[in-house]
């Protein structure tokens, strides 16, 4: 009998002929006693083959970074849903579904996920033409006094596009679904092809406040096709802007988190201070966003031994005047009971979900791609991992607060020993019929590239999944039994994003 | 209470001086490019072929589209002559979709200011309602970026507000997904007339990274005339807010 799984570890290839592929209940045998071995979904995706639908599974376990890989084939018009075991899989299966015109069958919620045109069918079948965006079979709440709430997609701010369909009894929140497409862009189908400067970019926008995470993985999956390492200064570099981005988003989320409860002295500091850290990134590339800084073999831009002391400067400014601004949260009662208590997602409704990043270290699962499955200078340098009890809107602040004091130190620390020698290595030829993988931990959590060659080294398939991709659900649950004027709270303490699920 | 006024006093003033003085922006930063077309050889094409979007042009002389530009400068990396580099000049907004191809020797065509009738409806107070159609994020944040207290947008009478029905002018971001193209629409027509358009960022000017995919529309040309073009991946707030300044006459 052939092995379950093939083993990898992240930023490692395996050749598409080593990986198994079972027959059908196999696969979903062997997928649920991996998920009940304590093993974890990271990607779940399909791939066009000549006779059918070829679905690859990557799976993660933690306590020895490795990554298992399996396969199957689909060769009818439906294949298992395992969602009612596993939740976790309920999005990927409704990906798998609409991307390629598949019935999941036994799928709780088979609704669409991006409509989105297919990426590929069966063969001698024609592909579904995708539904109008946001019209779907919403779940309803029948009853007297019992009303819905719709909103967006346009929403009040300066805030992406997406659906909201609340079920309310009076103030009360029975059930919230989210339906999402409307930033569809059709990166993935863009991502087929040769790799190269269109990809890099495209890559990079993917969602674009997490520039340096998706940019990383993009490089580190070029990097492995072409068994090229970056030197380790563009290690460093690549670290310290992950942790600036971090910091940013952070900050921009506690100010957020402020301004939603009325408090404004912090949501004002924070607004500023955020930019600091964004021209902290610019100080590196020109770029706020961290563009153009990650490249295949290394990072475009170096630092300079007096470009390193100015950034240490700025870090020290920004370090105190955050604290200053931060401190206020936690001596504010009025502030403290707003947060303590609202959005609870439990810790078990976290790992059925698959939660990942501070989302999910804020209801106690302790999981972190930096220190789980080790990447870059991360490999050299650890990074303490910090996690919650509570699992509600106080949890998901104080969470982001104490991870920014540990992004601080760590990039004091990398600059303080900054290795030597070049910035950037040139990359090898693209190895042909590959599979690579990459995670990073961006600054919402997990995100996982994984990239498929054909013979001649293109990308026959791209796939990418965004934190916010397992993180929707989540926030979903944590409004149930809330109250609906919670909503934009609870929303800033997730901070999802669109474009990154909606691709 | 008191730990908050203690705060106010340490984090202090920090409204920016411009546009009375200028802001120093960082040594890398990537504006308005530099061209220099006697450089370039016959039939040399290094440049336009390292372009990931097609934004540069080497028949009838060098030229950059503005529009698509993503200012990552993998033409600069790609050309050996230096015929072509990226200023630190942050002013590249423009009114007309032509005005942002540049050629050299070409006069700069920057943003003008609206005419009389309409610098006296908007002059001194433009209400934007914006509309997110498949940007990334980054558009969005350096958008609303201009709101915060070092920007302090609101004391040009310039403001993001919550409803197209309290808005002058449409803001867009993203390359206009198919997904959005209906919502967009339905905002441009629910504010109320005289209006304007702004497109903000290379995706809706042009489709940026994503020009050419199947699910979008590659900006909002074509779907709704624009006013204000703001160039950029994303455009840099100082890029916006000069933009904003020329079109009310508020830049000398």
């Amino acid at each position: 009998m052939t092995p379950s799984m093939v083993f990898t570890q992240n930023g490692g290839t395996l050749s598409l002929r080593e990986i198994p592929q079972h027959a059908p209940d196999r696969f979903a045998q062997a997928l649920l006693s991996a998920l009940s071995g304590g093993w974890r979904v990271v990607s779940y995706f399909g791939v066009p083959a000549e006779d059918g639908v070829r679905l690859y599974c990557l799976l993660s376990f933690k306590s020895h970074a490795t990554i298992g890989v399996m396969s199957t084939l689909v060769t009818g018009k439906s294949f298992y849903s395992l969602t009612a075991e596993a939740p976790q899989l309920h999005l990927f299966e409704r990906e798998i579904a609409e991307q390629f015109s598949l019935t999941p069958e036994g799928h709780p919620w088979p609704k669409p996920v991006r409509f989105a045109p297919a990426l590929g069918s069966l063969p001698g079948v024609a592909p579904h033409r995708p539904p109008t965006v946001g019209i779907m079979d919403f779940y309803r709440v029948e009853g007297d006094e019992v009303h819905e709430v719709a909103v967006g997609p346009v929403h009040a701010g300066i805030i992406e596009p997406g659906h909201f369909r609340f079920q309310c009894f009076g103030e009360e929140v029975m059930h919230l679904e989210v339906s999402l497409g409307y930033q569809h862009r059709g990166v993935e189908r863009m991502m087929q092809g040769r790799p190269g400067e269109r990809m890099r970019k495209l890559a990079e926008t993917m969602a674009g406040d997490t520039t340096i995470g998706h940019g990383t993985a993009y490089a580190m999956i070029v990097e492995a096709l072409a068994s090229t390492a970056p030197p380790a200064r563009a290690q460093a570099v690549r670290g310290i802007a992950l942790e600036l981005e971090r910091l940013a988003n952070h900050t921009g989320d506690l100010g957020a988190i402020s301004g939603d409860v009325g408090y404004l002295p912090t949501a004002s500091f924070c607004g500023r201070i955020r930019g600091d850290f964004l021209n902290m990134t610019a100080g590196i590339c020109g770029s706020r966003f961290g563009r153009d800084l990650v490249v295949p073999g290394g990072v475009a831009f170096d630092l300079s031994a007096e470009g390193a002391r100015g950034l240490a400067d700025r870090i020290r400014t920004a370090r105190d005047e955050v604290t200053n601004a931060i401190d206020l949260l936690w001596d504010t009662p009025s502030v403290l009971a707003r947060l303590e208590g609202t959005g609870v997602v439990s810790e078990q409704t976290a790992l059925e979900l698959g939660l990942v990043g501070p989302a999910a270290r804020a209801s106690g699962l302790n999981r972190d791609i930096r220190r789980d499955h080790p990447f870059g200078i991360y490999s050299m340098s650890q990074i303490p991992v910090e996690t919650g009890k509570t699992g509600d809107v106080y949890a998901r602040t104080m969470v982001r607060w104490l991870e920014m004091e540990k992004s601080l130190d760590f990039i004091e620390e990398q600059l303080a020993q900054l290795p030597g020698g070049a910035a950037r290595r040139p990359v090898g030829e693209v190895g042909g019929d590959t599979l690579a993988v990459a995670l990073t931990e961006g600054w919402r959590g997990e995100v996982c590239h994984v990239a498929i060659t054909d013979a001649r080294g293109d990308f026959s398939r791209y796939k990418v999944t965004d934190p916010s991709f397992h993180n929707w659900s989540g926030l979903a649950m944590a409004l149930r039994g809330g109250q609906i004027s919670d909503f934009p709270l609870c929303n800033k303490s997730f901070n999802l994003s669109y474009c990154g699920v909606d691709l | 209470m008191i730990k908050a006024v203690l705060a106010r006093i340490k984090q202090g003033h920090r409204t920016m001086a411009y546009p009375e003085k200028p802001l120093p922006l960082p040594e890398r930063f990537r504006g308005y490019p530099e061209l220099n077309g006697s450089l370039c050889p016959a039939d040399c094409r290094l440049c336009a072929d390292a372009c990931p979007v097609g934004a540069i042009g080497c028949d009838k002389g060098l030229s950059v589209d503005l529009g698509k530009c993503l200012f990552c400068a993998e033409c600069t990396a790609a050309c050996p002559h230096g015929a072509i580099s990226y200023s630190g000049d942050h002013s590249l907004a423009a009114n007309r979709r032509e005005d942002l191809v540049i050629r050299e020797g070409e006069e700069r065509r920057l943003a003008r200011a609206l005419d009389k009738k309409m610098l006296s409806i908007f002059g001194r107070s433009l209400k934007f309602r914006s509309v997110v159609a498949g940007g990334c994020g980054a558009c969005e944040a350096d958008s609303n970026v201009l709101s915060t207290i070092g920007w302090d947008l609101g004391r040009f009478g310039l403001q993001f507000v919550a409803s197209p029905r309290h808005a002058d002018a449409l803001w867009v971001t993203g390359p206009v997904t198919e997904n959005m193209r209906e919502a967009l629409l339905l905002t441009y027509q629910a504010i109320p007339a005289p209006k304007l358009v702004i497109a903000c960022g290379a995706c809706a000017i042009n489709g940026g990274p994503f020009i050419g995919s199947s699910e979008v529309h590659d900006g909002v040309d074509g779907l709704i005339p624009v006013d204000l073009y703001i160039p950029g991946c994303p455009p840099h707030p100082l890029t916006i807010l000069d933009g904003l300044l020329r079109l009310l006459d508020r830049l000398e």
